[in-house]
């Protein structure tokens, strides 16, 4: 059988959450709001572990649209999604810099 | 306006109250995601990047001042404070949550309005020419024929579940300012040339999108009483011999061009033989009946051109360079539409807050019969101000920013939300129109370009228009980095003209410098008083392709320098 495309390591999980539709990142333990929260997978095992999270979440109606997401860290090691669209997801609009996780969970 | 009768207020009740239970089951779990999409679409319930977004229908673009208060009111209470006028001259919310939209949907209910066939494969909000019934040009107002096709098409058993979303746009105007040459069906009202009879021109199989294509006359002169027959058997063969096999091809215009303009009116002419016409075609006792709502509200009797107006023209400069190019002449003595501009400079096209909403919704109570319509160039227009006022109505416009001299210019860009808001979106489009109109900001600059339409889409599905703006610019991805196509030549009007492309692909940074050489050509190569589409038809695209790949050299020569 053919292995499972999934996009390179290291990898994090996001969806949107079923009732608010927020962007939701899984921690490892369960979900957070905040992109800084989540759990980097870094080898094969963990990311087959999210994934299985992702389906297993769906299936319970807790969340949709969960994928695992290839990602940087950043300096100050947050994961940072590599592609721009859901580099997005952890950031809001960008044109407006008011909204969305970019404004909710700024730093200093 | 169209008002709701009992049928109408039993039904919109009645589906509010079926999404609440859908959306109950859906958070027990007894309905899946897979199980439970179609239904939120069918609600105008999408799931965009950040949020989930509603879309919520105005019919043919007319709406109450009444209804706007309670579109500002739903967007501060369940949402972030504003919302996004769309080019099917609905509305949207970006930030809702499911918890909270049967809520949503009952207060709509409360002023007579919904999110029904927002979304999914059925017939769509009919759309119509914002100056419909006030347009000097117009034969017949055409929301009267829109509001039939939406009581017709609402719920139709046959057609809920179409191969593919199907769009329908009317005018009863020369000029066509609905487009309806790109759309799934078009309809034009017009007087047949001998009998002077009132009826349609119907036009089949425009659309952008993937696959864009300019639609095709099936019918010169169709009677005004046989309507709703006839489209019925357009949709039948569309229903029948749609390709439900393939998204991409599922659309009527695919249809349309596979088989043969020629054939696929024979097919219709065929299936309109057929049909029990009579039981079809509405009562010309409820058409009377709708056409009452849209009667013309009760004018003044006043002088052809407003003294009062003259004067503070000349004595206001910048009050004069608004009338000049966001009023609309009226067919009634006295009277001016007036476009509202929701492209600010620097800000994203169709965006407006509650509070704006409400700034609008006064304005229309005091100076326009409590009316408002949404373009689907992403403004609003108030259809029947008195001359005398426009001033007053100007000053109250400027102090909510809502005074922007700029329509129909370089500045009025149409732009989808991209890549900002929507999950479907391969590129930004907000940013770009921001970075477009800072370039051209100043006015008297845009003035001297005149009338240039740049229409924006951030992926192929086309919702900004780009491949009928004069100027189309659509976003894609190439190698991990966003890439623009700039598309020339495009017209949504009665000649109706797909862009072609001018050249490769560009980095978002460039486009302002590519907009900004493709109107250098222009108004070195104009003659006195030829608008830009003009010029481009007149001397083609080689002008304009030498100036953009020359844009690419004079890059490389910088970097060497």
């Amino acid at each position: 059988m053919a292995a499972p495309k999934r996009p390179p390591l290291p990898v994090i999980l996001l969806a949107n959450d079923l009732l608010d539709g927020d962007v939701v990142f899984h921690t490892g333990r369960g979900w957070s709001r905040d992109p800084a929260d989540a759990a980097v997978a870094r080898d094969d095992a963990a990311a087959a572990a999210l994934e299985a999270v992702a389906e297993a979440e769906m299936a319970a109606n807790r969340v949709i649209d969960a994928y695992v997401v290839d990602v940087e860290l950043a300096a100050d090691g947050r994961p940072v999604p590599r592609h721009y669209r859901e580099r997005f997801k952890t950031l809001g609009p960008s044109h407006r810099p008011d909204l969305g996780k970019q404004a909710e969970f700024a730093r200093k | 306006m169209y008002r709701y009768d009992e049928f109408d207020e039993r039904f919109v009740r009645e589906r509010v109250a079926q999404f609440r239970d859908q959306v109950a089951r859906r958070l027990e779990g007894a309905l899946t995601e897979e199980e439970f999409r179609p239904l939120r679409l069918k609600n105008g319930l999408y799931l965009q990047l950040h949020a989930y977004m509603l879309r919520i229908a105005i019919p043919y673009g007319t709406l109450s001042s009444r209804q706007m208060r309670q579109l500002a009111m739903i967007a501060d209470r369940w949402d972030r404070g504003y919302g996004h006028f769309t080019t099917r001259q609905n509305i949207q919310f970006n930030w809702p949550k499911l918890r909270d939209v049967p809520d949503i949907l009952d207060a709509l209910a409360d002023v007579e309005m919904h999110c029904i066939q927002t979304s999914g494969n059925c017939i769509r909000n009919v759309t119509a020419d914002h100056f419909a019934g006030v347009a000097a040009d117009e034969v017949e107002d055409p929301r009267p024929t829109a509001e039939l096709i939406r009581q017709w098409s609402s719920l139709h058993p046959e057609f809920v579940w179409l191969p593919r979303k199907f769009k329908i746009a009317v005018t009863g105007a020369a000029h066509d300012r609905a487009a309806i040459r790109v759309h799934d069906i078009g309809l034009r009202i017009l007087r047949h040339p001998e009998t002077r009879e009132i009826g349609y021109e119907v036009i089949v199989g425009g659309g952008l999108g993937r696959t864009p294509m300019i639609g095709k006359v099936i019918r010169d002169f169709l009677p005004k009483e046989e309507l709703l027959a006839y489209l019925e058997a357009i949709m039948r063969v569309y229903n029948l011999e749609g390709r439900r096999d393939n998204k991409f091809k599922a659309r009527v215009k695919i249809l349309v061009h596979e088989i043969g303009t020629e054939e696929f009116i024979r097919r219709v002419e065929e299936e309109y033989a057929r049909l029990d016409g009579p039981s079809i075609n509405a009562d010309p006792e409820e058409v009377a009946r709708i056409a009452a709502y849209f009667a013309p509200p009760p004018y003044e009797t006043l002088p052809v051109r407003s003294h009062q107006l003259s004067v503070q023209r000349g004595l206001d400069p910048a009050f004069a360079r608004w009338v000049d190019t966001n009023t609309f002449p009226h067919r009634v003595a006295g009277y001016a539409a007036v476009t509202i501009s929701l492209k600010p400079v620097g800000r994203a096209p169709g965006d407006i807050t509650s509070d704006q909403m409400r700034v609008v919704a006064d304005l229309a109570d005091r100076y326009s019969f409590g009316e408002i319509r949404a373009t689907h160039s992403q403004n609003l227009v108030l259809a029947h101000v008195r001359q005398d006022d426009l001033h007053g109505l100007w000053q109250a416009l400027g102090e909510a920013d809502l005074a922007s001299a700029n329509v129909g210019l370089v500045t009025d860009i149409i732009a989808c939300p991209g890549l900002d808001y929507c999950a479907l979106a391969t590129a930004r489009s907000i940013p770009i129109a921001q970075a477009i109109s800072r370039r051209f900001q100043d006015p008297a600059r845009q003035r001297e370009i005149g009338p240039l339409q740049i229409k924006i889409s951030g992926c192929i599905n086309a919702c900004g228009h780009h491949h009928v703006g004069h100027i189309g610019i659509l976003g894609l991805e190439k190698k991990g980095i966003e890439n623009y196509q700039i598309t020339l030549g495009g017209d949504a009007t009665e000649t109706a003209a797909l862009g072609e492309r001018l050249g490769p692909g560009i980095d978002a940074d460039q486009v302002p410098d590519a907009i900004e050489r493709i109107v250098g050509v222009y108004l070195r190569e104009r003659t006195e008083g030829e608008e830009f589409i003009a010029t481009v038809r007149r001397i083609g695209l080689e002008p304009f392709k030498r100036a953009f790949e020359a844009q690419g050299a004079g890059e490389l020569a910088d970097a060497a320098a």
